[in-house]
């Protein structure tokens, strides 16, 4: 009898037993809602599984970057939708940054107008629902933007109007694709070679032409290689003919009111992020800076925004999970996203609402997990810099 | 003339050169922008009328709130029973007002019994039956709603959020990794998808004839998603929390749930207080969402009356009016949760 | 008194039917769940004024919104003991399949692949509504083939999302098709100006028009480019409330064909000669019995709603804003399309 007792109180018997059960539970409450959802759709005569994906889709979509036709598969709809969302949320993401930076350091500015603009802003921005900005931005544009026919011509060749910017699209894209490589090879030797100037900085107190070099391989060869691919191909120029200009890419007005909300939005938040992280910063740091005789934007360039960066990533991670999450908004106003392209017309197609929505979940969450991933490794890559 | 003499408002925006022109240029935006926003809003407005012709002004036709001002309040609730979602707000108010100001040592045990009777009172109100006229939750709508589901869903959140934080800090495994895995999938997907989701998929895992309001599927959809970021904010406060506390509590022979309860949550909820805060911000313009399953909120009651044909092009009012009042909320709620950070630091 | 005498036997030979076919009724378990709750649940759409909208008191009318009326009073004897759930694009299935609502009658188009894998019926028509533009005066645009190059914006998942780009793609005419997620987003970006042109069906139209800026200057083709049968949903399974669906409409348009209104049908009851009104009407026949409700349940429908013709007129014809003709929703004996089979 007390063996027995003792085997229910010791510790390890009880965890073991708790969490069989919760394992337990969980597994049956799934088998559960499975059964009953599989019950209910044969009742139903609903159709189920992933045969839908391979039907033609039918379904025509504004804004494509990867070659989709609406005789294509609904799998190929899938892969449009997933390429809007990237699209919208990495440029937003990058656009943020630099804004929330901006209004973050003007926040923190000693010139009372300018900080109190910006904290007017903060204010404003976090406090109201998101939808707000995208139906305000989406409306605005349009209304700003001309009719067709009273486009706004950029050099003759680009053309903005309340259908969207169009632009001259080349007749090939494989010069383009040797320019990006070009372009991609020639920052990556620049790297290099800031890594090499600043080895030897250390070693032999000695500077490189770092900035020359620079200008040249961040600027003048990419430069060079897309005039190079520009004059290869040959490009298809927009012309007014009926309603709109035919020819060339449209960038849809949904897609700039989209980005443009999600810009405005998620600065407001950024700011914050960077108010705080730089408030972190012990003031004697830039202090010590002065007395060095570093220019006030030397002194946050090099050694306040360093030392907050330690501060801001971890939270900042967070507002680019955010972008990728709230650029679903853009459902409300016709931007082909996933949750748009995928979970309204596909789904309204085909009628497989347990199936899509897994589908696109999955999305969210593999491309959540690698935006984490590459934020834990810029983060501990930061970290690293501390001596 | 030295600087000093300068009152201390010139010397800040108009000290050198440089910050004059800064100045100058700010405010030449300023005027630029809210010129133009109050003459719509204020100068060229139009206060008073009752039909659309009564607007002849070129600002804005505040007619059109004030004609629809119920229905922003309470959607399609019936007029003659308003005074049940009055007196279900005052309650909750009045309750809240009542726990921040009674004694430390009896707040606590004041929080539960009131989390116990005010919930299913506030239904009940609202809903009616038991001797009161039932209104279904179809009619309920506007700000009423969007505060219904924000309080309602946060009740759901708080408590499974606090689990999930203690999960995820627990020694057990398991416990840790479907806390973590619960926690990740929620803050992974947006939240228009899972309010959808639920919209959908409740009914149909569920065994069928098992009928769940639309109002509650979007409340547990809401609450799982803000549990998550709950449990986030939770889960600050107990990292904060000196481990020491835990240890001197288990010292004394307090058993786990015991000394969670009565040493380390206190505590560690104290200081996640204003994360939590915000968490409820979020959530509060996230009720935004549910006009996509068809609830109107206050939004989503906004976007109902601009399809009035006897009101056309009153977007910009409906919007100004509705955001507005998200705003004000929001705003009400970071101060306050601004001052609890600077009272805990200071 | 006689008459009295009559009726009353009638009411009592009505109950006697009722009971000797109980027996041999299919089990309905949509019809016990309605009495049981005691009313009826339709699906509807958001807001389409003629088929479904709700005034800022939240009372529906409209075409579909009639029809679940007329189906409460002959299955519940009370035209108002319906209640409506409003359903977007998105919703309309999953609503449907899960149960929440009895029936749908939601202007939504009659197709094969919805029939055939959404586990859904289509109980009949009663409404065939033909897909065209509508677009601003100023563009000339005569015929939906004058808009090659245009912008269209359309409600996404619906069948006008699909039937226009295959009408202009068959034509190897070039539009660019904007998928929103509501008809009122639709028709708001296109009064903004984003689209030349928004697509939907004429008597959706119709409706929709009133909520643009300036009406008048916008024009509706009059060519259509689909057919798009519509009519009252329900899911697979459960014959006998499939049948009551598809009978309260054949018996609001036979109504119609045999001239009973809401006005005549208690003189209509008590003296016609014609056996089918007698029928239609439950004095003879025990028609209601079979189907397991009371024989007077058209009679009531057409008391409290009145007949297609009424409530067409009331909702989107002469009689109300819309002004839309009768055309192919004209009985099949005044040169339109709409049809019964006999009460026989």
């Amino acid at each position: 009898m007390a063996s027995v007792l003792s085997f229910i109180n010791d510790k390890r018997v009880r965890d073991l037993f708790y969490q069989v059960a919760l394992v337990l539970g969980l597994v049956g409450a799934t088998v559960w809602f499975v059964r009953n959802a599989s019950e209910n759709m044969v009742k139903a005569g609903i159709a189920s599984g992933f045969d839908f994906l391979w039907r033609t889709s039918g379904i025509e979509v504004p804004f494509v970057l990867t070659g989709y036709t609406q005789q294509d598969n609904i799998l190929a709809l899938f892969w449009v939708g997933i390429a809007n969302t990237m699209l919208v949320t990495v440029i937003a993401i990058a656009l943020a940054t630099v804004l929330g930076f901006i209004i973050g350091i003007a926040r923190l500015s000693s010139h009372w107008l300018l900080s109190t603009i910006a904290g007017a802003y903060i204010e404003f921005v976090r406090n109201i629902p998101l939808l707000f900005f995208v139906l305000f931005w989406y409306f605005g544009v349009i209304a700003a933007l001309p009719a067709p026919r009273a486009s706004l011509s950029l050099f003759g060749v680009a053309f903005l109007n309340n259908r969207g910017l169009t632009i001259p699209l080349p007749d090939s894209p494989a010069p383009f694709r040797w320019a990006l490589a070009i372009m991609l090879l020639s920052w990556l030797i620049q790297w290099l070679v800031m890594r090499w100037a600043r080895r030897r900085k250390e070693e032999t107190g000695r500077d490189a032409p770092v900035l020359l070099l620079g200008i040249l391989f961040v600027l003048i060869v990419p430069a060079l290689a897309f005039t190079w691919a520009g004059l290869a191909v040959r490009w298809d120029v927009p012309v007014l003919r009926g309603f709109n200009y035919r020819g060339g890419f449209v960038v849809i007005p949904e897609f700039v009111a989209l980005l443009a909300a999600l810009v405005t939005y998620t600065a407001g938040f950024i700011a914050e992020i960077v108010r705080g992280g730089i408030q972190a910063v012990p003031h004697g740091q830039s202090e010590a800076s002065a007395a060095l005789g570093l220019r006030p934007g030397q002194i946050l360039r090099l050694v306040v925004i360093p030392q907050a960066l330690r501060v801001i990533v971890p939270p900042m991670t967070n507002q680019y999970l955010n972008v990728l999450k709230n650029s679903s908004f853009g459902a409300a106003i016709a931007y082909p996203d996933i949750v748009s392209l995928f979970m309204g017309s596909a789904l309204n197609n085909t009628g497989q609402a347990i199936e899509i929505i897994a589908m696109t979940l999955a999305v969210y969450l593999v491309i959540g997990l690698a935006v984490s991933a590459f934020m834990n490794w810029y983060n501990a890559r930061i970290a690293l810099v501390t001596r | 003339m030295s600087a000093a003499t300068f009152p201390l408002w010139r010397q800040r925006l108009f000290g050198t050169p440089a910050t004059a022109a800064l100045t100058v240029v700010l405010a030449l935006g300023i005027a630029w922008v809210a010129v133009p926003l109050i003459r719509w809003a204020l100068i060229d407005a139009t206060w008073s009328g009752t039909t659309r012709n009564d607007c002849t002004g070129s600002g804005a036709c505040w007619v059109f709130i004030r004609a629809r001002f119920g229905q922003f309040m309470y959607g399609l609730y019936p007029v003659d029973e308003r005074w049940r979602a009055d007196l279900t707000g005052a309650i909750f108010a009045l309750s809240g007002l009542g726990l921040y100001l009674s004694p430390k040592a009896t707040r606590i045990r004041l929080a539960i019994l009131a989390l116990i009777i005010l919930p299913p009172l506030g239904v009940w109100l609202l809903a009616g039956g038991f001797g009161l006229r039932p209104i279904e939750t179809r009619e309920w709508g506007g700000l009423m709603l969007t505060l219904f589901i924000s309080v309602y869903s946060s009740l759901i959140a708080i408590p499974l959020g606090i689990l999930l934080a203690l999960g995820r800090q627990s020694q057990l495994k398991v416990v840790r990794l479907i806390s973590v895995l619960f926690i990740e999938f929620w803050r992974g997907v947006p939240i228009i998808a899972v309010i959808f989701l639920a919209s959908l998929l409740l009914p149909l895992i569920l065994p069928s004839g098992t009928g769940i309001d639309r109002l509650a599927r979007a409340v547990i959809g809401l609450g799982l998603v803000i549990a998550a970021y709950m449990a986030e904010a939770v889960r600050g406060g107990l990292q904060a929390l000196p481990s020491g506390q835990r240890e001197a509590a288990t010292a004394l022979g307090l058993t786990y749930w015991k000394a969670t309860g009565l040493i380390v949550l206190p505590q560690a909820l104290r200081i996640s207080l204003p994360a939590m805060t915000n968490e409820f911000i979020a959530l509060i313009k996230n009720t935004t969402l549910v006009l996509v399953v068809s609830i109107l909120d206050l939004l989503g009651i906004a976007q109902a009356s601009l399809a009035d044909p006897n009101w056309v092009g009153m977007n910009m009012e409906a919007y100004a009016f509705a955001g507005a009042i998200y705003w004000l909320i929001c705003y009400a709620l970071s101060r306050w949760s601004k001052r609890l950070e600077r009272r805990k630091l200071g | 008194m006689t008459k009295m005498m009559i009726l009353g036997a009638a009411a009592a030979l009505a109950v006697a039917a009722t009971s000797a076919h109980a027996q041999q009724l299919a089990p309905s378990p949509t019809l016990d769940a309605i009495k049981a709750r005691g009313h009826l649940e339709c699906g509807v759409h958001l807001g389409l004024p003629g088929f479904s909208f709700a005034n800022d008191k939240g009372e529906w009318t409209g075409l579909d919104v009639d029809y679940c009326k007329a189906l409460a009073a002959a299955v519940l004897g009370d035209a108002t003991k319906v209640k409506f759930t409003p359903t977007s694009v998105q919703q309309r299935w999953p609503i449907l399949q899960s149960g929440q609502v009895d029936l749908l009658s939601r202007n939504s188009t009659i197709t094969f692949s919805r029939n055939a894998t959404l586990g859904l019926n289509f109980q009949g028509i009663n409404f065939y509504e033909g897909q065209t533009f509508i677009v601003r005066k100023s563009t000339n645009a005569k015929t939906a083939a004058d808009l090659d190059g245009a912008s269209v914006c359309v409600a996404a998942g619906s069948t006008e999302e699909k039937n226009a780009a295959d009408w202009f793609r068959e034509r190897n005419l070039k539009v660019t098709i904007t998928n929103f997620q509501k008809n009122d987003d639709a028709i708001a970006a296109y009064d903004a100006g984003r689209c030349d042109a928004y697509t939907a069906g004429v008597g959706a139209l119709a409706g929709q028009r009133a909520k643009l800026k300036v009406p008048d200057e916008h024009i509706i083709l009059t060519q259509p480019i689909s057919n798009d049968p519509q009519g009252p949903v329900t899911r697979y399974g459960d014959e006998r409330w499939q049948l009551i669906v598809r009978w309260v409409l054949n018996g609001t348009i036979a109504a119609e064909a045999l001239g009973v209104t809401s006005a005549n049908v208690d003189e209509m009851k008590a003296n016609s000669k014609n056996s089918e009104v007698r029928r239609l009407l439950g004095v003879e026949g025990g028609f209601g019995a079979m189907m397991g409700l009371p024989d007077d349940w058209m009679y009531k429908a057409i008391k409290q709603v009145g007949n297609y013709g009424e409530s067409y007129e009331r909702s989107v014809g002469m009689g109300s804003p819309l002004k839309l003709e009768r055309g192919q929703n004209q009985l099949w004996t005044k040169g339109g399309l709409l049809f019964t089979p006999p009460f026989q």
